[in-house]
């Protein structure tokens, strides 16, 4: 089946997400759809898959015309979608997933059993090992996306869309999805494949159609280089440089032991951590989403439930505090996701500012707020920390994100600190802001602060870091030097102890597995110096353009084709 | 109804805050709100007058020869809203027929009787509606409170000023424990306010049904349920003098909006609250106890609805009786929303709504028209409020006004 | 509360140098996990164990407790059951502790048998207990439960609406304004037309307009569902007060003397001792009802578009993009809950009472709510619930007949107190529909 896209044009008042967008899929491809985050791929396919209905252009089928109203009509269509974020009920068994939206009936009631032998069926041509009456909440992440590729070979797509399907997979599922991909297309069906992942593109696409701010910037072929496709993809050399001094660490700020969170189902998310981090040093801790970074920053601060093991910060334990308690103490804390965790959205930019700390006794006399004084705080730190706003007054709600962050920052930042904890300190950021926001931190660390910096971007973590941490499942991997190879770090990011990736060299390029989601941005051309990564008392080159691309993208791992390192048969 | 049993801390508290009607629309201005509840009013005493005319006798009889004479049918109509109207206006206004102008003017203070607990229990639920909660259950914190109250009037014996003191406490401390609660199982387990509430309020009903069964409570050689009156020390000074039945009652609910008005916009605790109403998960990142936050919240809406029941028993009934809380509990609610969870919003509201009930009961005797047509118009008005078309409209009229 | 974590399975240690890495990959897969015991139910059935041996065994009359099983008049007869009530209390004493003790020892959730062991128990011990303190200790079981089954009729329906409503992801907080509603339309549709089954048709629309105006603002206009239930309760109660005292009251014979529906003993079957008064010997609306309760629970578990439904409460996005229309499915199942609890009002004016009265409801509407809760969303569960609330209910007007020193007001109490503890985790765990109470919008 053919599916062409003519001039297809989305906007949602006046931001226009897709301009004029013309695009063929063709039968028997892996089409795949490049581009950063925010460049308008999800709402072309949303566009496409019937959830958006497009402003002005054409969607022909093998050269007829069509239209969708609802989802529904694109499936009848054949068009399926693997969204980025799971459709699935959780409460539901994997048939019955399967079956809403295209059940099979026996008179007035329903037939699962059709649907279960389907899935079997389907289960078994492509080695998925999924159980029909599995209840989906139960089932692992991978296997979860599997049973969302179920449901779109149960309605015999004939075009199957991909949304940023390895966000959340290791690089080993992440390795079985592309060969299950490779499967479908031999199989007939075409493929359109959504990432930011340059590595996976390159190792998997037919053709490759690069979108940038809603537009299509070209068309190439897998063989075009990573720096080709990342000079289409952002579109500029943005090249930012920390200027950044040796740290200085003397002794140990803060003494992790054997700490551990168990989440609610009985799953160990941070598995007896041990590691120290000096005054004045910054510890980044690397890992792909979900491995247990979150809940390392969460327990520090208080805001884990089930915690053992002990947090240290010059002697005192923080593990049993209260998140107040702790703060008061001298931890700044920046949250990973700041319009739930970090910002009331509908508080103003003053109270904001004041959301932790509004009861010292600057801003409140006993139990009455010195409104006057929030008010003033608020206007000395918008001038210092360049927050846009038209007033201090204004929700938080209404700035732009990375002026919102700036926001978070400057009320972190803002206070004696011991120990300084961020996640994703700028995740959504504008490039301009992310360098403002980096010189801070590294002000902060020489002002004898000890750091702790949590990062999916290897290009973050190269451009703070004095001493990288590596997550896994929980686990701290290692703990290595700010001149670490990606590659190596990649490894030690799919489970490598250091030990095995460290000490051998000449590096092995095949056991490359790229440690993928973890993408960080690895620019134009002139793409960042990760062979010699910023090494203490050098400068770090960052190449920033909002959003990761992977850190396989390296020149030096240009030649890596295909990762075979440790995929299971 | 979402009631799991997970702990509050998770992320079920994240539930988006009640404290408006419906998505906050940002064209939403505060001219276009308030345009949009006069609107809600005209148009809810508009229907009601419909309904008034269309159940009226002269008017069917009239409507009998509808074809012959339609002018007849249509001015009976108007005749028979205008003038129950007219005498609602009577009763909650101005009384031009009174002899003297504390006659005439005695309706307006039996409107801002009538508000008092209206205002207090309104204060109540808004309170707990900026913090994110539906508090249903000011029915039985009022309950609760006037239960306390009564008691206190009625079998101690204490000096003058103390004995009133110690009933406003006592009843501030009654619905307090009510809605505290509340609080406290929601911080603990996760259970839903609202069910919760709801079911407090017929627990509190049947507790109090119980309470004046027992010889200590029922009032001696009645059969009734009717507790003992209480003692003159115990009830509320009138504040107009005798001829009036307004009494300082109405003062504590003034005292009372300033003091939610200082606790939401100038206090740390009202900081806290309005934080874990409007973001609970980034107040808990901020340090802010969100299951503390929800005890506070209730402790303190239970309070004022309890204050309410006071109102209640020093300053109009005097004795208690499971009717006691007449439907100021739920009337409390439509008080709060037409108020938008403000406090000096709930407080016009409440005077809004005892106008209508003090007006009420003078258009039943005068006009014959049924009471009930009041909770029609309220009910009405809260819906209209939130009803999307009308704003729509509102606001276009206030940027024609602005331009 | 006291819940405690052990190991259960520890997972490798971060790969050692012996290992190569693709060993260690396999092994490390994925997080450890651990147990998580639970002593919750120990707990509560102790609390239960302990109330049993304070009140059932060591406050018992000492009296006999006879129980009749067999018809009035009846062609069977049975014996009846004499029960020594301290003894009893033990009895209920000593089975609650074992099972107390076989939680703490199993320590995770209770499997059913036990949860109906224990709760047979419980409830026959109470029953023994609080008959045992009446003067006159000896209750017919049979006019216990005919009569809990007649008050329960309405509770069912209108949990049985309230669950069509829930299921698809609407909070229906205004059951008692579609049963009072349904009541009013029936009474006055029935009278003029003269004929009460004009009457129950009748309080299936005035119920379904109910639950129009709350699928208008709820769904069309997403104002708040709790907000527009509450209001809702009001505006039913204004209108049909309103009504009943201008129009009702003045003519009654002409708007408000609905004759009632029939009522249909099945012969034979209505012979059987207990079960047959109970079930065979009812209104039409009773037959009606079990009948809806069979419907309701195939439709949600066995067709096609009970699986839409419940996708729809729990994760409206997702039958979203899946073509199932959300909005669309949410109106005609709130209509439909509406016609349900209308069967309900018109139990009311058509079967109970042959007259509308003013909010004769009387918070019918907020039980069957609590009835929907404790039956945990399930159709069957909802009848159990409201079936244990009618006893409930029943068992007071049938003890102050027979003169209990127990107040009449705790047994009144006693649905909404058990609905507390329930949706406290106290009595099992309720979890609603995941979606319940969120207007869902297209971005």
């Amino acid at each position: 089946m053919q599916l062409k896209l003519t001039d297809v044009t989305k906007k949602f008042g006046d931001f226009t997400a897709n301009n004029r967008v013309n695009l063929t899929v063709e039968p028997h491809q892996i089409h795949c759809l490049l581009g950063e985050n925010g460049a308008g791929k999800s709402t072309l396919m949303n566009v496409l898959y019937g959830l958006y209905e497009p402003t002005s252009g054409t969607i022909e089928i093998d050269g007829a015309p069509v239209s969708f109203s609802g989802p529904g009509d694109a499936m009848a269509a054949g068009i399926g979608m693997v969204h980025q974020h799971f459709m699935l009920i959780p409460v539901f068994t994997v048939a019955e997933n399967v079956a809403l939206g295209h059940e099979n009936t026996r008179g007035m009631s329903l037939d699962l059993e059709t649907t279960r032998a389907r899935i079997r069926e389907i289960s078994e041509r492509y080695g998925f090992a999924v159980d029909p009456d599995a209840v989906v909440e139960d089932l692992p992440v991978g296997v979860q996306q599997r049973v969302e590729i179920i449901k779109a070979l149960v309605r015999d797509a004939k075009v199957l869309i991909l949304d940023e399907p390895t966000a959340v997979l290791t690089p080993r599922e992440t390795d079985e999805l592309l060969e299950i991909m490779r499967q479908l297309r031999d199989n007939g069906t075409s493929i359109v494949f959504i990432s930011h992942k340059l590595r996976e593109v390159r190792a998997v696409s037919d053709v490759i159609t690069v979108i940038r701010r809603g537009e299509v910037v070209g068309q190439v072929g897998p063989e075009t280089s990573t720096d080709e496709l990342a000079a289409l993809m952002v579109g500029r050399d943005v090249s930012l440089t920390v200027a950044k001094d040796t740290a200085h660490t003397t002794g140990t700020a803060l003494e992790v032991r054997g700490l551990t969170v168990v989440g609610d189902n009985g799953v160990v998310l941070l598995d007896d951590v041990e590691f120290d981090v000096a005054p004045g040093e910054i510890l980044a801790v690397a890992g792909v989403q979900g491995n247990g970074q979150t809940e390392l920053t969460q327990a520090l601060v208080g805001l884990e439930e089930q915690v053992s093991g002990s947090a240290r910060l010059d002697g005192q334990e923080l593990v049993g505090l209260r998140t107040r308690e702790i703060l008061a103490s001298g931890v700044g804390f920046v949250p990973e996701d700041r319009s739930t965790d970090g910002l009331v959205g509908t508080f103003t930019v003053a109270e904001n500012l004041v959301l932790d700390r509004y009861r010292e006794r600057e801003f409140a006399a006993g139990p009455s707020l010195r409104l006057g004084a929030i008010s003033g705080h608020a206007g000395s730190e918008v001038n210092e920390y360049d927050i846009r706003t038209g007033s201090v007054d204004s929700p938080v709600a209404t700035l732009s994100g990375g002026n919102q962050q700036k926001v978070v920052i400057a009320r972190e930042l803002g206070r004696p600190l011991k120990l300084f904890v961020a996640s994703q300190p700028t995740r959504g950021v504008d490039v301009g802001s992310i360098e403002f926001i980096h010189k801070r931190i590294v002000a902060e660390r020489d002002k004898g602060t000890a750091v702790l910096i949590v990062s999916t971007e290897l290009d973050e973590i190269y451009a703070l870091a004095d001493r990288i941490a590596v997550f896994f499942h929980g686990r701290l991997m290692g703990i290595v030097g700010p001149d670490t190879p990606r590659e190596a770090l990649g490894r030690m990011m799919a489970g490598e102890p250091t030990d095995s990736v460290l000490p051998p060299a000449p590096w092995d390029h095949s056991h490359d597995d790229g440690g993928s989601p973890a993408g960080a941005p690895a620019g134009g051309s002139t793409a960042a110096p990760a062979t010699a990564p910023a090494h203490a008392g050098g400068a770090a080159a960052v190449t920033l353009d909002g959003d990761g691309l992977d850190p396989g993208a390296h020149p030096a791992d240009r030649t890596t084709d295909r990762p075979e390192g440790n995929r299971t048969a | 109804m979402s009631a799991s049993t997970a702990p509050a801390t998770s992320d079920q508290v994240s539930a988006p805050p009640p404290t408006e009607l419906s998505a906050e629309d940002p064209r939403r201005t505060l001219l276009g709100s308030t345009l949009q509840s006069v609107l809600a009013v005209v148009v809810a005493l508009i229907l009601g007058g419909l309904l008034i005319a269309v159940t009226d006798e002269r008017v069917r009889q009239a409507a009998g020869y509808f074809f012959a004479r339609p002018g007849d049918t249509l001015s009976a109509m108007w005749r028979a809203a205008s003038s129950a109207y007219i005498a609602m206006f009577y009763g909650a206004v101005y009384n031009p027929n009174g002899s003297t102008l504390a006659d005439r003017l005695y309706p307006l203070t039996e409107t801002l009787t009538v508000a008092t607990p209206l205002i207090l229990a309104g204060l109540g639920v808004a309170l707990a509606f900026r913090a994110g909660l539906f508090n249903i259950g000011a029915q039985g914190q009022i309950l609760i409170g006037a239960t306390l109250a009564a008691w206190v009037g009625f079998a101690w014996q204490l000096p003058v000023g103390l004995h009133l003191l110690a009933v406003v406490v006592a009843g501030a401390a009654g619905g307090a424990v009510w809605g505290g609660i509340v609080g406290l199982i929601k911080a603990r387990t996760g259970a839903h306010e609202v069910i919760l509430t709801i079911m407090l309020n017929y627990v509190a009903l049947n507790l109090v049904a119980w309470l004046l069964t027992l010889p200590g409570f029922q009032r001696e050689g009645s059969s009734n349920p009717i507790s003992p009156p209480v003692a003159d020390t115990a009830m509320f000074p009138k504040l107009l003098g005798d001829h009036f039945r307004l009494h300082w009652g109405f003062v504590v609910a003034v005292l009372a909006t300033v003091a939610v008005a200082w606790l939401l916009n100038r206090s740390t605790v009202g900081f806290e609250l309005r934080a874990v109403g409007a973001n609970p998960r980034a107040a808990r990142t901020a340090g802010i106890s969100v299951t503390r936050g929800f005890v506070v919240v209730m402790l303190l809406a239970g309070l004022l609805a309890g204050l309410a029941g006071t109102a209640q028993i020093a300053g109009t009934e005097h004795s208690l009786t499971s009717g006691v809380a007449a439907s100021f509990g739920f009337d409390a609610i439509t008080v709060a929303l037409l108020g938008r969870s403000r406090p000096w919003g709930t407080f016009f509201a409440g005077i809004l709504y005892g106008a209508f009930r003090a007006g009420g009961v003078t258009m039943q005797s005068m006009t014959g028209t049924n009471i009930d047509i009041v909770l029609v118009v309220q009910s009405l008005i809260v819906l209209f409020v939130a009803l999307p078309p009308l704003f729509k409209f509102a606001t276009r009229r206030s940027q024609e006004a602005a331009a | 509360m006291s819940t405690a974590i052990t190991s259960q399975s520890s997972g490798p240690s971060s790969g050692s140098p012996e290992h190569p890495p693709e060993a260690a990959l396999a092994t490390s897969a994925a997080n450890r996990a651990v147990g998580v015991r639970t002593l919750r139910p120990a707990i509560g059935l102790g609390v239960l164990a302990l109330v049993s041996l304070i009140v059932f065994a060591l406050n018992a009359s000492g009296q006999r407790v006879d129980f009749r099983f067999s018809n009035d008049g009846g062609a069977i007869r049975l014996p009846d059951v004499s029960v020594p009530s301290a003894p009893y209390g033990w009895v209920v004493t000593i089975v609650l502790a074992a099972l107390a003790v076989y939680a703490a020892v199993q320590a995770r959730k209770l499997p059913r048998w036990a949860v109906i062991v224990a709760g047979f128990f419980f409830v026959t011990g109470f029953l023994v207990w609080i008959v045992g303190t009446a003067q006159t200790p000896s209750i017919s079981i049979t006019a216990l439960l005919a009569g809990s089954v007649a008050l329960a009729t309405p509770l069912v329906f209108g949990s049985l609406g309230g669950l069509l409503c829930e299921r698809s992801g609407v909070v229906n907080i205004a059951i008692e304004a579609q049963l009072l509603f349904g009541a009013f339309s029936a009474a006055v549709a029935g009278t003029v037309a003269g004929n009460p089954w004009v009457g129950l048709l009748a309080a299936m629309l005035g119920a379904v307009l109910v639950a129009a105006v709350l699928a208008l603002f709820a769904i069309r206009y997403r104002v708040n569902q709790v907000i527009v239930g509450v209001v809702l309760n009001v505006l039913v109660s204004g209108l049909t007060g309103f009504l009943f005292a201008t129009v009702l009251e003045p003519n009654a014979a002409s708007f408000n003397a609905p004759d009632r529906l029939p009522h249909v003993r099945i012969p034979v079957l209505a012979e059987i001792p207990v079960v047959g008064p109970v079930l065979f010997d009812q209104s039409v609306i009773g037959y009606i009802m079990y009948l809806a309760v069979i419907v309701v629970w195939f439709a949600l578990y066995r067709t096609r578009w009970g699986l839409r439904t419940r996708a729809v409460g729990e994760h409206p996005k997702a039958a979203d993009t899946l073509g199932v229309s959300v909005n669309a499915l949410r109106v005609r199942n709130v209509l439909l809950g509406g016609a349900v609890a209308g069967l309900g009002g018109a139990f009311y004016t058509l079967v109970s009472v042959s007259a509308f009265t003013r909010d004769m409801t009387a918070g019918a509407g907020y039980i069957a709510l609590a009835a929907l809760i404790f039956g945990r969303w399930n159709p069957v569960g909802a009848l159990l619930a409201s079936l244990l609330f009618g006893f409930a209910s029943n068992l007071e007007s049938i003890l102050s007949f027979l003169g209990t020193p127990v107040p009449s007001q705790f047994l009144a109490m006693l649905p909404y107190v058990v609905t507390i503890l329930a949706v406290a985790g106290l009595v099992g765990r309720s979890r609603g529909p995941a979606a319940s109470g969120e207007p869902y919008t297209k971005e």
